[in-house]
């Protein structure tokens, strides 16, 4: 749910970055933090496993810049992939405003991107939205590797309403600013749908 | 999508005003609010050097956990939370349903005392809550003077550049 501060002239949206287990949703987060200057980020804060799983939830807030007047913040979030997490999936999908799904190009993923967009669409469901209407991107991850399905077999699979879609190789950073950008386009451009108040 | 969650100046300062008395009468370290979403609303204290964006976001997380745990056991929820460490606490309370309360204090105060200044808070913060959402009400299609309603893509790529 954005939030609007007039006293403190600020908007702030929350976009989470869904997909399966070793998809590549921390890697979009890392990236994006490596390569943007100190006055627009915090800090990266992972909750995740001994071995590096994301166990709860990654969290990095970016200072976009303004937009007629209003500091433009956007709060990122990544869910745990694995299955067994769906509890906490579902806190973090609370007041989202704009999701990312990062699927995984590897064929041997297919069932797991299936399975994982099932499960976004179930849990959106519980908070009352709706997929078809929630600003949404797909990003489909890992495109360097070689045992990957076809950008079309993808694309035929895992779109679902005619989203944008990019090819991304999230370590190389390769699609990750793309990504970034239409999600947010797309929340920004609901705000100007909904109104912000005033 | 839900509408957007919308804070106007007159209830800022009213917010910030219960905050700077509680922080005072609680004789705590820094005092905060944030969304059940994690944004932050307003904070008061001494730790100026505290990553509050952070703080608000682990809060809300903390909150949503407990909140789970809450329901698995037939619970509504545990509305005051309290983490004691070596040095600094913190106690935390949810407002209005939807807003959660948070204090940081040291051996200056105590659980006791947060406790009491706690509740006296809460109850003016519902009142200034209850205000925010009447306006809210009042104020549901698109405000001629919104800032949002002549945004374009060009503002938006921008951003990017």
């Amino acid at each position: 749910m954005t939030f609007i501060n007039y006293a403190s002239r600020e908007i702030n949206c929350k976009i989470v970055y869904y997909g399966p287990g070793l998809g590549g949703k921390t890697t979009n987060l890392q990236y994006i933090y490596d390569s943007t200057a100190a006055q627009a980020k915090g800090k990266l804060i992972s909750l995740a496993t001994e071995t590096d799983r994301t166990l709860f939830f990654d969290f990095l807030p970016l200072d976009l810049g303004t937009v007629r007047g209003f500091k433009t913040r956007f709060h990122l979030y990544t869910v745990p992939g694995q299955v067994f997490y769906d509890a906490s999936r579902k806190l973090i999908l609370k007041g989202v405003d704009g999701i990312v799904f990062v699927a995984d190009s590897q064929r041997e993923r297919m069932d797991a991107n299936i399975e994982a967009l099932f499960n976004l669409d179930l849990n959106l469901k519980q908070h009352g939205y709706d997929l078809m209407k929630v600003p949404y991107v797909l990003q489909l991850n890992k495109r360097d590797l070689p045992n990957v399905t076809s950008a079309d077999d993808l694309k035929a699979e895992l779109n679902r309403k005619g989203e944008p879609v990019f090819e991304g190789v999230a370590n190389r950073g390769i699609g990750v600013f793309d990504t970034l950008k239409a999600v947010a386009k797309q929340v920004l451009l609901e705000l100007r749908k909904n109104g912000g108040g005033g | 999508m839900s509408t957007p969650v919308v804070l106007y100046e007159q209830e800022y300062e009213q917010l910030k005003h219960a905050l700077t008395r509680l922080c005072t009468d609680a004789n705590a370290k820094f005092v905060f609010l944030v969304d059940k979403n994690g944004q932050q609303i307003a904070a008061h204290g001494e730790m100026l050097d505290l990553d509050t964006t952070s703080l608000a976001s682990l809060t809300a997380g903390n909150v949503a956990a407990t909140d789970g745990l809450a329901h698995l056991i037939g619970e509504r929820g545990f509305p005051v939370l309290s983490h004691e460490g070596e040095r600094d606490n913190i106690h935390i309370s949810i407002v209005a349903a939807r807003v959660i309360l948070v204090v940081i204090f040291d051996e200056r105060s105590s659980l006791g005392l947060v406790r009491l200044r706690v509740k006296r808070a809460t109850n003016e913060m519902n009142t200034i809550f209850t205000s925010i959402d009447s306006k809210a009400e009042q104020d549901t299609g698109m405000s001629l003077d919104s800032p949002f309603a002549e945004i374009t893509e060009d503002d938006i790529d921008a951003l990017f550049r």
